[in-house]
């Protein structure tokens, strides 16, 4: 083993093997639990939060006794469980699923039908592992894989989930699914090129490829879409340049939320499942587990997304009065901790944002979809990394 | 003919868009703000909240048979309610009340009243038909059960759920 990663890293002190094998071990391990406890509480949350929205209820029976927070301690509370009640629904939807009959249609493509569901998932799971979600916790940093092409690596692995997709509507071998996947891939296509160009600027002012280096420079410059936020400089630079590299900033972040809006076949960009159109899309001949499995590949890829984000524009896990925690000492630890709630705090404010957007626009026409993509986005990302360029070369 | 459809000359806000997005997120976390401020009328809560105290005074749920303030079933087995009623849920077998009863005078009482509550379609004209005020339907709605048997409701089933019905003619009073 330890050959092996001498030869895959050569700088690799070798002492520092166990070490790092372990850590990385415990924090893959503690990332997807959070992460897929995440996923369950968001199918939960986007049913209730719609429904409030829409002045329902929404699920508030399949309760833990948390139900019951009516009376808590004796102290007349405000009946809280028409709001609170249903939080064990995700169990109830995890049991149901489970149950259910899994069903493969005769007429499928049995190798890619079965395939499909876990290539979704596992792009949506595996770009997490370069995504910094917290500072650092006795003194190891709260990242998987810290490399240097952090944002490639996420572009790379999320645009293999299309072939999740693409498979299971081929190998579905019927004709719905089939078109949700071919409108899927060209959404998908046409959305990732805005999507890469549009943070662009954001590494052409940090100067380097990494996102634990973006985070650092967003500590100590304020977040990217708020300059100024940080503790370390309380007060704006001064300088012309650093106001007006707010302009591109704010493009390239309208940008890249719209794009991942249609990467992750949110409203309005859902046409690839498009119930009123395709039945269900892609997932049409899919029961059971492995339509879970797409499901919550889907959530995944959601988090996946709002993580990125925060990372790239928000600040990650910083927060203006609360210092970074790293040091090895129960302040530090406790810090460290904190730093990974700001984070995921953050990350579910921007999910909670998914879902509103969800209910406020209606679903793109195919051709404005495209029009949109093609024509508008691409562009202003591309004029966007140019008027950077001019603001950092020339704007002191 | 072609129609040539006049499209409407959208400003520049409208155009990009953007200023509709805001928006639309105001209306939508208007209702969500004011739902978790508990202002929005929702649907009532059916286990926790009943329909009972809501129902009208002319609602027609279960069909009963009551008795009187002298614990008399008030039916007479005329079986008028058999005849009428639609569906043929309903079946008597009369039986004759023995000269030195209690209630000698009124002669007949019924064996048997069944009711099938999975024909019967609530249209209360056996309550309109009933010359003696005893059947009535009253506010039960919510009829449950795990076999057929269980909605074959008999004449104990259909008296306890009747009760006594007092205030009502009582033209067997003189006679008995």
């Amino acid at each position: 083993m330890n050959a092996i990663l001498q030869f895959l890293h050569p700088l690799i002190d070798p002492a520092s093997i166990p070490f790092l094998l372990w850590t990385t071990l415990a924090k893959s391990i503690g990332l997807l639990c959070i992460v897929l406890v995440m996923v369950s509480y968001t199918v939960y949350a986007e049913r209730r939060v719609s429904s409030l929205i829409q002045d329902r209820l929404g699920p508030n029976r399949t309760g833990f006794p948390l139900s019951l927070f009516g009376n808590l301690f004796g102290i007349k509370w405000r009946d809280w469980s028409p709001i609170l009640g249903g939080l064990g629904q995700p169990i109830a939807d995890a049991v149901k699923l489970l149950l259910k009959e899994e069903f493969t249609p005769a007429f499928v493509k049995k190798f890619y039908f079965w395939i499909a569901p876990g290539l979704g998932i596992g792009a949506a799971i595996v770009s997490l592992a370069v995504i910094p979600f917290g500072s650092k916790i006795w003194g190891v940093d709260m990242v998987i894989a810290n490399i240097d092409i952090g944002p490639l690596f996420v572009f790379a692995i999320s645009s293999l989930g299309v072939y999740g997709i693409v498979l299971a509507g081929w190998s579905s071998n019927s004709k719905y699914p089939f078109l949700g996947a071919v409108r899927s891939t060209s959404q998908l296509i046409s959305y990732e090129l805005s999507l890469g160009l549009s943070v662009v600027p954001l590494f052409m002012i940090v100067g380097k490829l990494n996102l634990v280096d973006l985070v650092s420079y967003q500590v100590q410059n304020g977040w990217m879409i708020l300059p100024g936020i940080t503790a370390a400089k309380p007060h704006l630079p001064g300088t012309l340049g650093s106001y007006l590299i707010i302009v591109p900033i704010l493009i390239s972040f309208i940008v890249f939320t719209i794009a991942m809006f249609a990467e992750t076949n949110r409203l309005p960009f859902d046409l690839p499942e498009g119930e009123t159109e395709l039945v269900g899309g892609y997932h049409t001949e899919y029961s059971s587990l492995k339509f879970a499995l797409f499901f919550l590949g889907e959530y995944t890829a959601m988090i996946t997304g709002s993580s990125f984000i925060v990372t790239l524009f928000l600040g990650a896990w910083h927060f203006p009065g609360i210092p970074e925690g790293g040091a090895p000492s129960l302040a530090g630890l406790l810090l460290g901790f904190v730093n990974i709630g700001v984070f995921f705090v953050k990350v579910i404010a921007f999910l909670l944002f998914f879902i509103a957007i969800r209910w406020t626009l209606p679903r793109f026409r195919y051709d404005q979809l495209m029009k949109l993509g093609w024509i508008y986005f691409f562009e202003i990302a591309l004029v966007n990394i140019f008027l950077t360029a001019l603001i950092l070369a020339f704007v002191p | 003919m072609a129609y040539k459809v006049s499209r409407p000359n959208l400003t520049f806000a409208e155009k990009i868009y953007l200023p509709s997005v805001l928006a639309g997120l105001r209306i939508t976390l208007g209702h969500l703000w004011r739902m978790l401020r508990g202002k929005t009328h929702v649907v009532m809560q059916y286990p926790e909240e009943k329909w009972d105290s809501h129902l009208p005074e002319y609602y027609r749920g279960a069909p009963t048979l009551v008795r009187d303030e002298h614990g008399r079933t008030r039916c007479v087995s005329c079986q008028l309610c058999e005849f009428i009623c639609p569906p043929r849920a309903i079946r008597i077998k009369p039986g004759e009340i023995p000269a030195g009863d209690k209630f000698g005078k009124v002669e007949k009482y019924p064996a048997e009243f069944d009711i099938d509550m999975l024909r019967c379609i609530y249209c209360g004209l056996c309550q309109e038909v009933c010359p003696e005020q005893a059947i009535f339907l009253q506010k039960q709605y919510a009829l449950t059960g795990t076999a057929r048997t269980q909605l074959m409701h008999n004449k104990e089933k259909l008296l306890e759920m009747g009760g006594i019905k007092t205030g009502l003619v009582n033209k067997w009073n003189e006679k008995k």
